[in-house]
Order: C-alpha cells, then structure tokens, then sequence
C-alpha cells in the first residue's frame, strides 16, 4: 500500500467519515479492487469501524475484494442484452476462461463478471474489457477478442 | 473564463456568441456518447477533424455532440444546415464526404438512410420515419451542441429561464408555474413536481436539499444516462431553479458509477457553470448562493429508491427506510429534501422559458409533455426517443421502431423495468401515459422499453426479473428478501421442467403478499413481472409445466439440440464454430452434438446454411 497515494484520497474527500462510498471509489479506481491493508488504514485514519467499511465494501456491487486481472472484462445483463443473447456470452467466458464471474484466472490475466445494466442497450449485448466497449457481440466476436489477449 | 456578474453581462455573452454562430457556415456532427463511441464514432471525429483542418476553410466545423437518438444506425453524421443524415460512416468514407459533400454540395446516396418497404432514399434527417414522430423538448439540444462546452448552451438560451427566475418570479410564482404545467416525476413514480416542490418549501427545517436522481438502474433503459451526456447544463439549469423555488442551497447528483463518460460530463458542466458564476455565491448578483456536489453510486440497484439513496450519500448502506415521514420533510441528513430525477430537472428551464401553457398542450389529460424512452430489444431501430405523452405503443414500436427484426412476429413489450410488466399484443393502442401503463399492470417507470418477438420466452424474462431482484433486494425486510426466493425457486423450477400446476397459484398468493407488505418500491413492485407475465402469456407457463416445453426456445433444459443425417453435409462449419468443440464429425460425414458438452448456445443452429440443425 501506497500512504501517500491514499492520503491523497482522503485529503480529496477532506477526510470525511460521510464520504467513506466516494473514498472506496477512488481507492478501487486504483487499485481495482479494495485491498485489506487499505481498508484498515482508512479505518484507523477515519476512525470507522472495519466492520462497517466491510458492511459497505460488500452491500455496493461495485467493489470487490478481491484482485483484478489484466483485462477486466463485464458483460452486460441488462434486459435487452439479455433478450438479445448476453448470457449466452456469459455462459461461454464461464467455459472458456473457466472461473465464473467475480472471479479472476490463475495467471491473474482475466478477470470477469457480471453487471446489471451499462446503459448502451441499443447496441447490445455488449461486452466491455477495461474500459473498451464492444457493441453487438456474440460469443464468435467474444472468443477472438479473447485469443488476441492471451 | 470570467465570471458573469449580471443579467446584462450574460445577454451580451449571448448576443456576442449568436454573432459568431451566424458567421458559420457548414457544422458537421459527430455523435459522442457512450453507444455511438463503441460502434466507432470517436475515430470518424478524429479523422473529419484532421480533414477539415486541411481544408483551411473557417466556414467548415466539426462538433462534437450527444446522441442524436438512432443508435441503430451509428456511426451517424449530420451535416448542418440542411440536416444531411450519413449512417453507419465508416472511417474509409470521410475523404468522399469532404470532397462531394462538404465541397459541391453533393448527397451520397449509399451513405444515406433508405426506407426498408420502398427503397426510398432519404438523405435529411427531418425526413426519416424514426424522426418524424417525435417531439423533442427535452433533448431538442442533443446534436446541436458540445456537452463540454457551457457556451454552446449559453448560444441556445441556457441559463435564461434561470435569470428570469432569479429576478423576474418570486419561489412561489415558480412552484405555481411548474404545478400548473402538469409536469410529473419522470423517474416512474410520476408524483406531481410542483406539488413536491411546494411541500418541501413549506416544510421546517434548515437547511434544505435538492437532489438529481441519476442512478438510472433499470435495466434497458438510458435516457438519464444521454439527457447528462448530450446537454448535462439543462439538468443543472433545472436543479438551480428548484433550489431557489424551494430554498435550498445546496445540491447533489448521484450518478450511477456504471456511466463514466456522464459523469465527466457532468463534472465538467458544472466546474463551467461555477466559473461563470451560474453555480456558487451570489448568483448573477441575486443574492442567491447555491452549489451542486456529485455523489457516484456504488452498483447497488435499491439506491434509486429516494431514501436508500439519501442514505448512501451519507455514506452509509444504501437501504431504504419506511416513509411515514416523507423525504420533502425529513429526508438527507433529517431535514427537508426534494428528489428529482435527471429527466424531470432537464423539463424545468423548458417551462420557465416557454410558460406552462406550452408544455401543457403536449399530452394527455393527466400526463403532460413528452417522455424520453429507450427503445431496445428486438425492434428494428433501437435508440433513443422523445415523443408526447399520449402517443401509443404501435406508433412508438411499428412508426418510430420500423416494427420487429427480422420480420419475426411481435410477442409483446417490457415497460418500466423490474418494476413494470409486458404489454402484449392485444394492448398496442394503448396511448402511452402514467395512469394508462398502470392500468394494463405495469408502469412508465423510468423509459426503457423492450421490445420482445416470438423467441422470448415469457417465463423467463419474469424469471430474468427476480434473478435481477434477488441480487439487488437489501435484504432489510423480509417480504421482499424472502418473497423474491420463493418466487425465483418456482421459476427457475418452471424453466428447468420441474413445475407443478399449482405453482402459478402460488407465485400469485406470495405477489399479493409482497405487494402489502415489503417495505419500499422495490419489493412492492417485484411482483409485477410475474404477475403481467401469468396474466397475459398463461398459455407459455401451461405449456413448461405440462408439456415440458419452451416454445420460444430459450429456457435450455426443455430444448436440444441435435443435427439432422438427412440433411448434414459434413462441411464441418457447425463444429468449427462450436464455443466448446461439442461437435464431432469428419469432413464430408454426419456431425453429431455431444448432449454432455452441448452448452445450447444455439450457434450451430444459426451457422447451418443447410438447416440440418435442429432445436426441438
């Protein structure tokens, strides 16, 4: 862990205990996920209990506790993906990349997992790697995108 | 930047930027916003921008705008001032653009939008039948200016209803106005605004909120997500005005941390806004101080309940409370707070500017104005559209959507998120308001509208629904928690061929249960998937549960498939493009599926160009 670079955020948020949601954003900007030696350190310095900082690292989809891979890769959910075929998609990433989602791969390259709704459904099902988005993706287009990151 | 410090110095701002605006002759748009930037936009804005540049020609711009709604169509360009429409531009076309268009005023017609029926060619974007219902008021901005650029905004009238409130209207002559207008919560709930207003004015307590619902969580739907993106200062605009009316000084904006582009976007406007004075101390010389902070949500769907939202923004678990006290009187930190959602702010400079006269002409008795909804699924022209209150599905679905994809039959339509139901067939007149959609059991909800044709399976887009909800419900109280499993393990045993007849009576006693008694929206309205869905398409559950079949061919464990020796060839395309290598066969002999490894992706079935794959 960084102090300075988590100082930083915390100085950002003017050391607030009510912006605890907004300081595990930019901390999970960073470093993708929340690491722990992190969590406790925001705790010491905000004096907010671990257990509620775990309460709300766990109750937000958006953070996880666990590493990132290289490429972190999302497939949309949404209803119109959905009707459009996105879990499909998802089923495949299930058997290709063999980790289901939340979960990361053993050489830390892949990363994947699941989201509600990314708001670009008229282009669906989408897939999004980093920050990329990929409109009207099957699991034909999934699979080369794949195989040309490995 | 320099700050405007009056009245007088913001109509010379404006007066000074129309000077500039006249002398402009070609201004090419460039759609940007999420949608567009994945199918490719931002590399054709790239490359017209180095084009124009070598043109050297002051009269020629490109700009880069929000959605211009067809997102069926991006990469979309319009090319101002006669509106000339190019789809699906590709990067290789931007010199032909130039030198035929830009240059000799030439239309190029296989860039051009053509009417699938007749084969007309239409090159204006006025002229093509996705526009011409629509009426925007809303998004009328969208396409004509740089979200990034406060000026743009400033050029169309922005921040004038906000001078005129500031010092033309007492709050109470404001709430007046809004109230008269008609103008209902657009985020689903449709409450009266002007009522909201006037309840949180008259109630006690300082200091006061005002909050931007942009936690736009309904699957489907992305209208908050493009009215931020595409003009983020009329929402601004529209939050400053309700503060003054309402008496507060400060704002928030919570915005869903899934929209990265909206929230730089908005951060931006509102840095802008605060460094010509439209946001801080002393506005325009009013006396007037008000400020907007933004508050990025955490991926929990239940925070775009109002006070598990207010909850969130106090940094705690965003779980909703029960509302015997409401917002408008103890809401944020306990004190009087008044909600609105992206769309319904955006709706307000258009009121105050135009007077309510003319925003209640458009629509319904009960429902006034118009209603941005995103129009996905299997509809031909996916995208964005603003129409009036009023309109029906079939003028929304068939007029502006062009009808089902692949001339598929239309099965019926999902309004309103996991809180609404699908519409079917037999309600297409339907005209489209608040009290309409409540009636036939689902409801407006926030806009998304999916369509759905005869491959979706009913039993499980209401099983799609619960899985949703299941993961999002806070788990604070028990009807919803405990209701929502129930309901999912009934589904799902539905789906997977195990269900009983009595089961559908069953999911209607816990829906009748969760309805009374869960504690907010969320778990009120779960049930209404379940309940549209058994309603309207019983014969689709009868037939899973007798008949251990999936019509529609989506629910896995009631299909397989398997190749037909009559009709294989042996050309070995189904196996080559099978995901996870479950065909076996060699070249020029009958293929087989291994049932064990067969994920039914359906791919096969898709790539046999000689129908011997079958599903059954």
């Amino acid at each position: 862990m960084k102090k300075l670079e988590v100082d930083k955020i915390l100085e950002k948020n003017g050391w607030k205990k009510n912006k605890i949601v907004g300081i595990l954003q930019d901390i999970q900007d960073v470093y993708y996920y929340l690491p722990e030696d992190v969590l406790i350190y925001i705790s010491e310095k905000l004096n907010i209990p671990l257990s509620q900082i775990y309460s709300i690292s766990t109750f937000y989809k958006a953070f996880s506790l666990k590493p990132k891979g290289k490429y972190r890769i999302k497939i949309c959910l949404g209803t119109a993906c959905h009707v459009r075929g996105g879990y499909i998609i998802s089923e495949f990433l299930k058997n290709k990349l063999k980790i289901l989602p939340g979960e990361t791969t053993k050489d830390e390259l892949f990363s994947f997992e699941t989201v509600n709704c990314l708001g670009a459904c008229a282009i669906g099902p989408i897939v999004v790697i980093n920050e990329k988005y990929y409109g009207q993706m099957d699991v034909e287009k999934t699979e080369k995108l794949i195989n040309k990151l490995k | 930047m320099k700050k405007i410090n009056d009245i007088e110095e913001l109509k010379k701002l404006r007066e000074k930027l129309i000077k500039g605006k006249n002398k402009e002759g070609i201004v090419i748009s460039v759609c940007m916003e999420t949608g567009c930037i994945a199918s490719g936009s931002y590399e054709i804005y790239k490359e017209l921008l180095k084009e124009v540049k070598r043109l050297k020609d002051k009269k020629v711009k490109v700009l880069k705008t929000g959605c211009h709604g067809f997102s069926e169509v991006d990469p979309a360009i319009v090319i101002y001032p006669e509106k000339i429409f190019y789809i699906k531009v590709k990067v290789d076309d931007i010199d032909e653009i130039i030198e035929k268009t830009i240059q000799k005023r030439e239309i190029i017609e296989r860039l051009t939008y053509k009417d699938e029926t007749t084969g007309e060619i239409i090159p204006y974007l006025d002229q093509i039948p996705f526009y011409k219902k629509q009426k925007k008021l809303v998004l009328s901005l969208n396409g004509l200016i740089d979200p990034e650029d406060i000026n743009d905004y400033i050029l169309y009238g922005g921040y004038s209803a906000l001078s005129k409130v500031l010092f033309e209207m007492e709050p109470e002559e404001i709430i007046e106005e809004i109230k008269k207008s008609g103008l209902r919560g657009r985020g689903g709930g449709g409450f009266p605004t002007g009522k909201k207003w006037e309840y949180c004015r008259k109630a006690e307590g300082e200091p006061k909120y005002v909050i931007c619902n942009a936690d736009e969580g309904d699957p489907g739907a992305f209208m908050d997500r493009s009215v931020i993106e595409g003009n983020p200062h009329s929402v601004i605009e529209g939050m400053i005005i309700g503060a003054y009316a309402i008496g507060a000084n400060d704002g928030f904006v919570y915005i869903r941390h899934e929209y990265p582009l909206a929230l730089k976007r908005l951060s931006f406007a509102i840095q802008q806004a605060r460094e010509y004075g439209f946001l801080g101390e002393d506005i325009l010389g009013s006396g007037f101080s008000f400020d907007i902070d933004i508050v990025r949500g955490g991926g929990a769907f239940v925070c775009g309940e109002s006070t598990a939202l207010m909850a969130s923004i106090e940094g705690k678990v965003g779980e909703p409370r029960a509302k015997y006290i409401h917002t408008v009187e103890k809401g944020l930190y306990e004190k009087p707070t008044c909600l609105n959602n992206v769309e319904t702010w955006a709706n307000v400079p258009f009121i105050i500017n135009n007077g309510w006269e003319k925003f209640a002409e458009i629509g319904t008795d009960t429902s006034k104005g118009t209603k941005i909804f995103s129009l996905v699924g299997k509809v031909k022209n996916t995208g964005l559209v603003e129409v009036p209150m009023g309109i029906t599905l079939k003028e929304i679905i068939f007029d502006i959507g062009g009808g089902i994809k692949g001339n598929k039959k239309f099965k019926g339509v999902q309004t309103g998120g996991p809180s609404g139901g699908v519409i079917p067939e037999k309600y297409l007149d339907l005209p489209v308001d608040f009290d309409k959609l409540n009636e036939v059991g689902s409801m407006m909800g926030s806009g998304g509208m999916i369509v759905m044709d005869e491959d979706t399976c009913m039993v499980d887009v209401a099983r799609y629904f619960l899985n949703f909800l299941k993961e999002e419900s806070c788990g604070k109280c028990v009807p919803c928690r405990e209701g929502i499993n129930q309901m999912l393990s009934i589904l799902n045993r539905i789906t997977e061929g195990k269900g009983k007849i009595e089961d559908i009576e069953i999911l209607k006693e816990i829906s009748d249960f969760m309805q009374k008694a869960s504690l907010c929206a969320l778990g009120k309205t779960a049930p209404n998937p379940v309940l549209t869905t058994i309603e309207y398409f019983y014969d689709e559950y009868v037939a899973h549960i007798e008949k251990k079949k999936c019509y529609s061919g989506v629910c896995k464990d009631l299909i397989e498939y398997f190749i037909d020796p009559e009709k294989c060839t042996g050309c070995q395309l189904c196996a080559k493009n099978c995901p996870v290598s479950a065909i076996e066969g060699e070249r020029k002999k009958v293929h087989k599926i291994d049932i064990e490894k067969c994920i039914k992706c359906g791919i096969c079935f898709n790539v046999c160009k000689f129908n011997a794959v079958e599903r059954k």
